[in-house]
């Protein structure tokens, strides 16, 4: 489902805001200044004021000039901030994620909220009807990026709907200022005669980002919808904790166990209503004491299973000193991830990896002796054998790349080659026989060599060739000879491995 | 208080369930393992999944041969996809040379406990684990408790389990089904070839419950088992019959 964004501009905020608490400015051209530098600046004008040619950054001593009947009253700092909260709170009506586009706008991420008020035309001109109700003049617009619609709603058509992945038509009669710019690119633009976006936005992204810096393509992408723009919501989602307190304090394990299972109970109902997994959780205790006993625990995967989290902090409620007693239990997931709705199986089959019992059981196991200690592989592009293998970044995904089949490799092998004493024709003959742990193997059967080269890019030092021998009694090995024969016998021969 | 409404669907979700016939498997369906004539020593005639297997090695050699038997026997386990856990303390195994006996070796997750405490607890609640193909276990010593408690969690969630004990310093009664040995024997090749041939094992089965136990030869070629025929006496050993 694409993105909606509604973004609202407030196009006299703070002069509304005075002519609604003092009606008698209605018909009188004022404005609001502020002292700077020791003169009166101007910091907001209503319409009748600019209507006479005063504007905002103007020095109060010229504007009087201009227009001596001009009423000027002081400002309020942070009046608009808090302007802005307020009626974005109060736009929570429309949707839960309302954010204040500072100075003078809010953006509302619309998505998934408009047929409530069935369609989205009804649900734009509810905003714009309320809102100038209250006695504020606004412009608003809705499209796919918060970026088109902040450039729609102060550049574009009174009240505009950008249709979905339309938003390049709407944003191309724009001026660049639309982009949300910082003032310097934007009046290097006009300098260059660039007043539209369609003069630029088909060009080179090299040469754009030379010329007017990465952030302006930032803002181009951001309002093209190619890079994905967050908003602060004005009321944050609330966390995921429970909090128990005890009328006595608790001292026993049994009783921090039965305070874990009720706040377990309430919290995974929560996450289960609202579809989510815990990933990261902790139970904080605090004692009478004033000490602050903590565990946490962690799964490889959300889950909202009430047994299941139970049993990974169940060995370490063992690990909490209650001393005098524990008054209070929180319980808090600092890490929520969203968990999809998991289709039952009608027969129990051998799951794969994704299966819920194996998930759970790598959670016990890796609270008990530690997340390093599982470990999956993964092939890795190398011929070096102890490089031809690396970590798995995940247990669900599968490999990047496949596993190699044309060469023998065997199933046991050393984590050090070891070396051994090996009696082998020249040049590059298989061994006769070789001493191992002092016992003589005499080879029967031999394939090879394998030359591995070192990888020089990794590691300095000399190739191997490898040889599968066999010996009387039906053994396999894999030896190599590290180095060339040479005049100084600087080679040497390992085991490294052990053939089925 | 009325129930909210995603209470209520949670609620017949539940009820829903076992009329869609949803319960507990009943028996895991059989695996052709083309194990050859070596299924007459089993009971049925099938190798017994859903137990614990022990193998018994003596050396290095004794235990590549054994992984490699063992390696095809998982790869029948896994042919639908399921996953294995290699539960140890060596850390030998080289997972690249088991894509040679069709395993994919990133269906397996190795678990590297180092004390023998430790290894008893994960071994124990991987077996109660359903939905696992198989799980190994590198063991050296078991006691018949250990195995008394192994093959208890078995018998719950039908995985089956082997244990592989390297040297073991007493091979006391387990409540293992079977015991295993498995040595290497040198491979068969057509006369005058070069080169190393298949892997071939003498499998022994030392001890089968409800079964004969006996003693094979086999060869895994081909991504399948082989038994060789009429079990070759070598040179030596007739000398060692005759004198």
């Amino acid at each position: 489902m694409p993105k909606r964004f509604v973004s609202i501009w407030f196009r006299y905020l703070k002069t509304d805001w005075f002519t609604l608490r003092q009606p008698r400015l209605k018909d009188l051209a004022f404005v609001l200044a502020t002292p700077e530098h020791g003169r009166m600046v101007i910091t907001a004008a209503n319409a009748l004021a600019e209507a006479e040619g005063v504007y905002v950054g103007m020095v109060v001593a010229d504007a009087r000039a201009l227009l001596p009947a001009l009423e000027v009253l002081d400002d309020k700092p942070g009046l608009s901030d808090k302007l802005l909260r307020g009626i974005g709170e109060w736009c929570i009506r429309y949707t839960p994620v309302a954010a204040v586009d500072a100075p003078d706008g809010l953006l509302l991420d619309a998505s998934g909220c408009t047929h409530l008020w069935r369609g989205e035309r009804p649900y734009l001109t509810d905003i714009l009807t309320r809102l100038s109700q209250k006695g504020y003049q606004l412009r608003v617009a809705m499209a796919d990026t918060a970026g088109a619609a902040w450039a729609v709603a102060r550049y574009g058509e009174e009240a505009a709907i950008v249709k979905s992945g339309e938003q390049l038509a709407a944003l191309l009669p724009l001026p660049p200022a639309a982009l949300r710019l910082e003032p310097a690119a934007a009046e290097r633009l006009l300098k260059l005669g660039l007043r539209e976006v369609r003069m630029f936005v088909g060009m080179p992204r090299q040469a754009l980002r030379k010329r007017f810096g990465a952030s302006f393509l930032l803002r181009l992408d951001q309002a093209m919808g190619a890079e994905a723009e967050l908003l602060v919501p004005v009321i944050p989602p609330a966390l995921y904790e429970e909090r128990l307190p005890c009328l006595e304090p608790v001292v026993s394990a049994t009783g921090i166990a039965i305070a874990l299972e009720q706040l377990l109970q309430a919290l995974c109902e929560r996450l289960k209503q609202e579809q989510k997994g815990l990933r990261i959780g902790q139970l904080k205790a605090y004692c009478v004491d004033g000490r602050v006993e903590t565990i946490g625990i962690q799964t490889n995967r959300p889950s909202h299973h009430v047994k299941h989290l139970l049993k990974l902090f169940d060995h370490k409620i063992a690990t909490i000193r209650p001393d005098l007693g524990i008054e209070l239990f929180v319980l808090e997931a600092s890490k929520v991830e969203e968990q999809e709705h998991v289709q039952e199986t009608m027969w129990e089959r051998e799951g794969g990896l994704d299966d819920t019992g194996l998930s759970e059981l790598l959670d016990r196991v890796a609270g008990r002796i530690g997340e390093r200690h599982i470990l999956r592989y993964w092939p890795d592009e190398h011929y070096w054998p102890e490089r031809s293998l690396k970590s798995a970044d995940s247990f669900h995904q599968t490999p990047p790349s496949a596993w190699r089949l044309d060469r023998p490799r065997p199933l046991q092998l050393l984590a050090r080659p070891e070396p051994i004493e090996v009696a082998a024709p020249i040049p590059d003959y298989p061994p006769m026989n070789f001493r191992y742990k002092g016992i003589l193997h005499r080879v029967v059967k031999a394939d090879g060599p394998e030359r591995i080269e070192q990888e020089w890019w990794l590691q300095d030092g000399q190739h191997r060739d490898y040889y599968t021998v066999e010996d009387e009694n039906g053994a396999r090995y894999w030896v190599f000879r590290l180095g060339h024969y040479d005049a100084e016998r600087t080679y040497k021969w390992f085991v490294h491995g052990f053939f089925a | 208080m009325p129930a909210t409404k995603a209470e209520i669907i949670a609620r017949l979700q539940q009820d829903i369930l076992p009329l869609q016939g949803f319960r507990p498997k009943l028996s895991s369906p059989a695996v052709d393992l083309a194990l050859g004539p070596m299924k007459q020593a089993f009971p049925n005639a099938v190798f017994p999944l859903g137990v614990v297997h022990e193998f018994i090695c003596k050396g290095i050699e004794e235990e590549a041969a054994t992984d490699g038997f063992i390696a095809g026997i998982l790869s029948g386990l896994m042919r639908k996809g399921g996953v294995v856990l290699w539960i140890g303390a060596y850390k030998m195994l080289y997972p690249p040379a088991l894509k040679a006996y069709g395993i994919p070796p990133d269906k397996i997750i190795f678990i590297d406990a180092q004390q023998e405490m430790e290894l008893m607890w994960v071994m124990e609640e991987a077996l109660r684990c359903e939905g696992l193909a198989a799980v190994i276990g590198e063991l050296r010593e078991l006691s018949f408790t250990a195995s008394r408690r192994l093959q208890l969690a078995v018998e719950q969630s039908k995985v089956t389990g082997f244990i592989i004990r390297r040297d073991p310093r007493s091979v006391g009664t387990t409540a293992c089904v079977t015991r295993w040995r498995i040595s290497p024997l040198p491979s068969a090749l057509p006369e005058g070839m070069p080169g190393v041939g298949h892997p071939c094992w003498k499998v022994s089965l030392l001890k089968v419950r409800n079964g004969r136990p006996g003693v094979w030869d086999m060869e895994w070629s081909a991504g399948r088992f082989r038994h060789l025929p009429a079990a070759k006496t070598s040179p030596r050993e007739v000398q060692k019959q005759a004198g």
